[in-house]
């Protein structure tokens, strides 16, 4: 039975389609259209009440929110594929760290920017160049922060590739991509060299272009 | 004494440290950090945890970690057979669930949540007077969020299911204040919501940490 991923074209349930990837878990994708506003219709808040991306139905076990469905996949396999929560306690409690960071300052400004400048037209609303400013503002805080820690470990929460990176590929891809700001992240060196490392792990291309 | 917990007894990220690690009968040192004095931006307290908030836990010489979600999951994992089951690691369902809750509190509640009591105990301190626009805004989310916590509390006495868990703990702080604000009617007005609300604020281990939560208290 494979687990059924809902909104592969969004970033939240891209980070949950590269952790199924790096554990070597079968998935099938359905599209969610957040435009037409799918995501509020009562088939889907059945599933998901509160009407965000993704969702998993993974036999009688429905989950949400991407960081919750990363966590469970990585406990779960944690013998198979790639180990994502370290060897020990207290590797697994920089990776809880790290994705908190993620969470909490990183993903707000980001996501910010990709409805400001992304979204605002398709959504119907005139981009907020002020709002633009300051969530770049700080963005680039985070970043410097970054910059500190992987100037001084390979990848977030250690030497090791874990949710804590992976959960910030999605949003950032956008932001190099088609957010214009690739300077952000190239006027940091080990910001730099991490990003062109986890941006290249197989996984990140299967999944980066679904839709 | 090996858990030491650097913050503010007044705090809600502090709180929801200690609340867990009272859960867990274990001893810690808290070490106050005076806000009010900048001591979280001082670089001793910065080579702790460079973005400069509270709290930060160190275990011995293992490790210093700070977010405090990162730190009651890291407690709740270290001393999963010790005190109150947090996490359920013995089931493997109800342990996924606990951590969609965990992630709800977190993306969902809390940024609701947390603008409204911003306006009635910090701006205040600032000699301003609450931001009506901001918690009129808020308030809407939270009406939103709260609809389906109640729906969800209709079907299960916690979050998680019929079990207390670190998915209720993480609301306890904030609630805590929100519950002295105006807005408190929308927790009062939600009869599964109020019910589950008046559970887990009469724990022992939050009714301890909550005689420390005096801010805004005259």
């Amino acid at each position: 039975m494979v687990v059924k991923v809902y909104g592969p074209a969004y970033g939240s349930t891209k980070r949950v389609l590269v952790c199924l990837v790096e554990k070597g878990i079968d998935f099938e994708t359905v599209p969610v259209d957040l435009i037409k506003g799918e995501h509020k219709q009562p088939d889907y808040l059945a599933l998901q009440p509160f009407g965000a991306v993704p969702v998993i139905q993974d036999g009688d076990c429905t989950l949400y929110e991407s960081r919750a469905i990363i966590r469970y996949y990585a406990e779960k396999y944690k013998d198979q594929g790639t180990d994502l929560l370290g060897k020990t306690i207290e590797e697994r409690g920089l990776v809880e760290q790290w994705v908190e960071v993620e969470a909490h300052n990183y993903h707000p400004p980001i996501y910010t920017l990709t409805l400001q400048i992304l979204f605002a037209s398709k959504m119907g609303f005139t981009a907020d160049e002020n709002l633009i400013k300051e969530s770049e503002g700080k963005l680039g805080k985070v970043m410097d922060l970054y910059e500190e820690r992987l100037s001084k470990s390979k990848y977030l929460a250690g030497d090791f590739f874990s949710p804590a990176d992976l959960s910030n590929l999605p949003f950032t891809q956008r932001l190099v991509s088609e957010m214009g700001k690739e300077y952000m992240i190239r006027q940091r060196k080990h910001v730099s060299a991490w990003w062109d490392d986890i941006s290249t792990r197989p996984s990140w291309l299967k999944v980066k272009d679904l839709l | 004494m090996a858990l030491k917990l650097y913050g503010a007894p007044v705090s809600t990220c502090t709180t929801r440290v200690t609340i867990s690690l009272h859960e867990k009968d274990l001893d810690f040192e808290l070490i106050p950090v005076d806000l009010f004095v900048g001591e979280h931006k001082h670089p001793h307290f910065l080579s702790k945890n460079p973005f400069g908030l509270i709290p930060v836990l160190e275990d011995g010489d293992d490790i210093t970690l700070f977010e405090s979600r990162a730190i009651t999951a890291y407690v709740a994992e270290k001393f999963k057979e010790t005190g109150t089951d947090l996490i359920r690691h013995k089931d493997i369902k109800e342990a996924a669930l606990v951590k969609v809750w965990i992630e709800i509190e977190s993306q969902q509640y809390q940024p609701a949540i947390s603008p409204i009591v911003y306006q009635y105990f910090v701006a205040p301190i600032q000699g301003k007077s609450p931001d009506q626009a901001i918690v009129d805004a808020n308030v809407e989310k939270l009406r939103k969020v709260l609809d389906v916590y109640e729906a969800k509390l209709s079907q299960s006495k916690y979050l998680a299911g019929d079990f207390y868990s670190l998915a209720d703990l993480h609301h306890l702080p904030y609630t805590y204040y929100f519950m002295k604000t105006p807005c408190a009617s929308l927790v009062n007005e939600r009869p599964h919501v109020k019910a589950w609300w008046d559970d887990i604020s009469s724990r022992p281990a939050f009714k301890k940490v909550a005689e420390g939560m005096i801010f805004g208290d005259k």
